[in-house]
């Protein structure tokens, strides 16, 4: 009936998907369309613009010709449906569970998290009245302990922020799919160069696209992506998705769009009713980080491979918490689901605890002091008196940010100019 | 069931090729996507004609109705089928026996509609058989609409859109 479609590799991908010469002026690189709003041809073409009846721009708050490429580019290198992208990954969780969850619903997630995640779900959705469950998701027969019927999705980071630790992704989206509910995954820290969710049974995917995606520390954005693959019908748990939008009049999102039915959903109520949009140059700049982003990344896993082995054999480190290294209780699932390396984050722990921590950070010259993670600069930073400061000491713990933590973001700078500026702030 | 892979240029060539469709299951509703599916693909330059044996006689966006595909009195080169699974058998028969007299290439079942007997039965006749696809989708998707709203088209080329 047909030929097998063409495949491009990833490294084509990053530079080309979403990304075709300008239709009217033949312009080779994606403009960034600084405009507002969109002309409409007549009332009727406007009409079945807002009833979402036809493609097109109406707003730059849902859509953008510059964020559209960044869209499908990341979208295409996850190997999913659609993507939406967003002003941050705080937004894109956010949305995310607002075309998942209704009020007084329930999920399961991950207890190793960004730290302000852990915020962000444990004290702000609990305001929608969004409620969370932590789990050690290390532990599998955890995960299975604590699933609930009235969970709807688990969320995980399968390479955890602060760093080190892998989770078996396959092995706990079977366990989210055997009760019919999705499993949604941050895959910030590893990039899909590193690591495809969706080849792991991942139903949706969030991104702080201000990490390596963008890769310069430039520009914050986030994203959503979805695989296609999900069945929203089948449990009956997911009204939102399958059942008439009043304010669409009528209009089923997955009757209608199906297989990108949540991203449609995720951008023309989440996005357009809390608005947080991301800029178009915000965007550019992104599309042109992700051109580079294979080279980038082998550099960076190389780079932290280096730095770990370094810290390891260090008198004044107790502890290194990276899956590249043999000594990490996570290396087999690195080699599994990240062979190529897993990520350039990760934490150590300093001999004398707090005040060792706070030294170190202090004591850095090329290395930068600061909150971000995934820049071309090596960045470091003391989780306790920073990112995760608003967590009890026991909550620090138990998501690998206690007081004598120490979090690095390994650059493409010389590594021997790295190991050499850490090996002068741990003297 | 396997996974339907269609590739890129056998699509695109249908939807070059074919001038007229006949939609079965069109609603006269504007808020259906049978509706707004006919309403897009007009404004792309096919003629759409609907077939709704519920509404015979009516005009739906400017197009009278038809009771069936054998009543339809001109030749139309696709069967756009708006029905579910269990219907989009003996409709694609149907398109089987009528291929001469109108001219039927196409038959195409829309999202979620699938029936794998009827298909075989249609490519032994020598028709071209689509399922769960929307031709509305695909047409956006290959000529470059359907990346406004961030879908991965999956389409890599160096080439200028044409507008």
């Amino acid at each position: 009936m047909s030929d097998k479609p063409k495949e491009y590799g990833f490294e084509t991908r990053s530079i080309h998907a979403g990304a075709r010469p300008d239709a009217t002026t033949g312009a080779r690189n994606t403009p960034i369309y600084q405009t507002t709003s969109y002309v409409f041809d007549d009332v009727d073409h406007a009409a079945d613009l807002f009833n979402l009846q036809t493609f097109g721009f109406i707003y730059s708050r849902i859509t953008n010709p510059t964020v559209a490429v960044l869209e499908e580019r990341i979208a295409n290198l996850e190997g999913g449906r659609a993507g939406v992208c967003c002003a941050s990954g705080h937004s894109a969780q956010f949305l995310a569970f607002f075309s998942l969850l209704e009020p007084g619903d329930r999920f399961l997630a991950s207890k190793n998290l960004y730290g302000g995640s852990i915020t962000q779900f444990g004290v702000s959705f609990k305001r929608l009245g969004w409620v969370v469950d932590f789990v050690d998701a290390t532990d599998l027969d955890a995960v299975k302990a604590a699933l609930k019927p009235e969970h709807k999705a688990i969320f995980i980071e399968p390479l955890a922020n602060p760093g080190g630790i892998i989770l078996d992704t396959q092995a706990i989206a079977d366990i989210a799919h055997n009760v019919a509910i999705p499993l949604v995954v941050d895959n910030t820290m590893a990039t899909p160069y590193l690591f495809r969710p969706f080849e792991h049974g991942a139903d949706i995917i969030t991104h702080s696209t201000t990490k390596f995606l963008g890769g310069h520390g430039t520009s914050m954005g986030g994203a959503i992506i979805e695989s296609g693959k999900f069945d929203w019908k089948k449990s009956g748990k997911f009204p939102n998705l399958t059942e008439p939008d009043p304010a669409y009049h009528g209009l089923s999102f997955y009757e209608t769009f199906g297989d990108f039915g949540f991203s449609m959903k995720t951008r023309c109520v989440g996005l357009r009713d809390f608005g947080p949009a991301m800029s178009p140059t915000n965007a550019f700049n992104t599309i042109t980080g992700i051109e580079t982003l294979h080279l980038r990344m082998d550099r960076h896993v190389a780079n932290a491979q280096k730095v770990a082995e370094f810290l390891e054999s260090h008198k004044a480190v107790s502890w290194v918490s990276y899956a590249g290294l043999k000594s990490s209780p996570y290396h087999d699932l690195a080699q599994k689901y990240m062979p190529k390396g897993p990520g350039s984050v990760f934490t150590f722990g300093v001999k004398g605890g707090f005040d060792a921590g706070v030294k170190v950070v202090e004591g850095v010259n090329l290395i930068s002091h600061l909150a971000n993670i995934g820049d071309t600069r090596s960045l470091v930073i003391h989780p306790a008196s920073t990112t995760h400061r608003q967590l009890s000491v026991e909550q620090q713990m138990s998501c690998g940010a206690g007081p004598d933590v120490v979090r690095l973001s390994v650059g493409l700078e010389n590594v021997d100019d790295i190991i050499r500026d850490l090996d002068d702030a741990l003297a | 069931m396997i996974d339907l892979i269609y590739c890129d240029d056998w699509l695109r060539s249908i939807l070059k090729d074919v001038h007229t469709i006949a939609m079965v299951g069109a609603s006269p509703k504007w808020n259906r996507p049978s509706n707004f599916v006919m309403k897009y693909l007009q404004g792309k330059g096919f003629r759409i004609i609907p077939v709704n044996p519920g509404c015979v006689g009516q005009v739906i966006l400017g197009e009278e109705v038809y009771g069936s595909l054998k009543d339809i009195p001109v030749p139309f080169q696709m069967v756009d089928i708006f029905r579910n699974s269990d219907a989009a058998g003996a409709l694609s028969d149907e398109a089987i026996s009528l291929k001469e007299e109108k001219g039927i290439e196409v038959v195409w079942m829309q999202l979620t509609v699938r029936h794998d007997e009827a298909l075989a039965r249609a490519e032994t006749a020598g028709l071209k058989v689509v399922m769960d696809r929307c031709p509305k989708i695909e047409y956006g998707r290959l000529f470059g609409e359907l990346s406004w709203a961030g879908i991965n088209s999956g389409i890599i080329s160096s080439k200028r859109l044409k507008v």
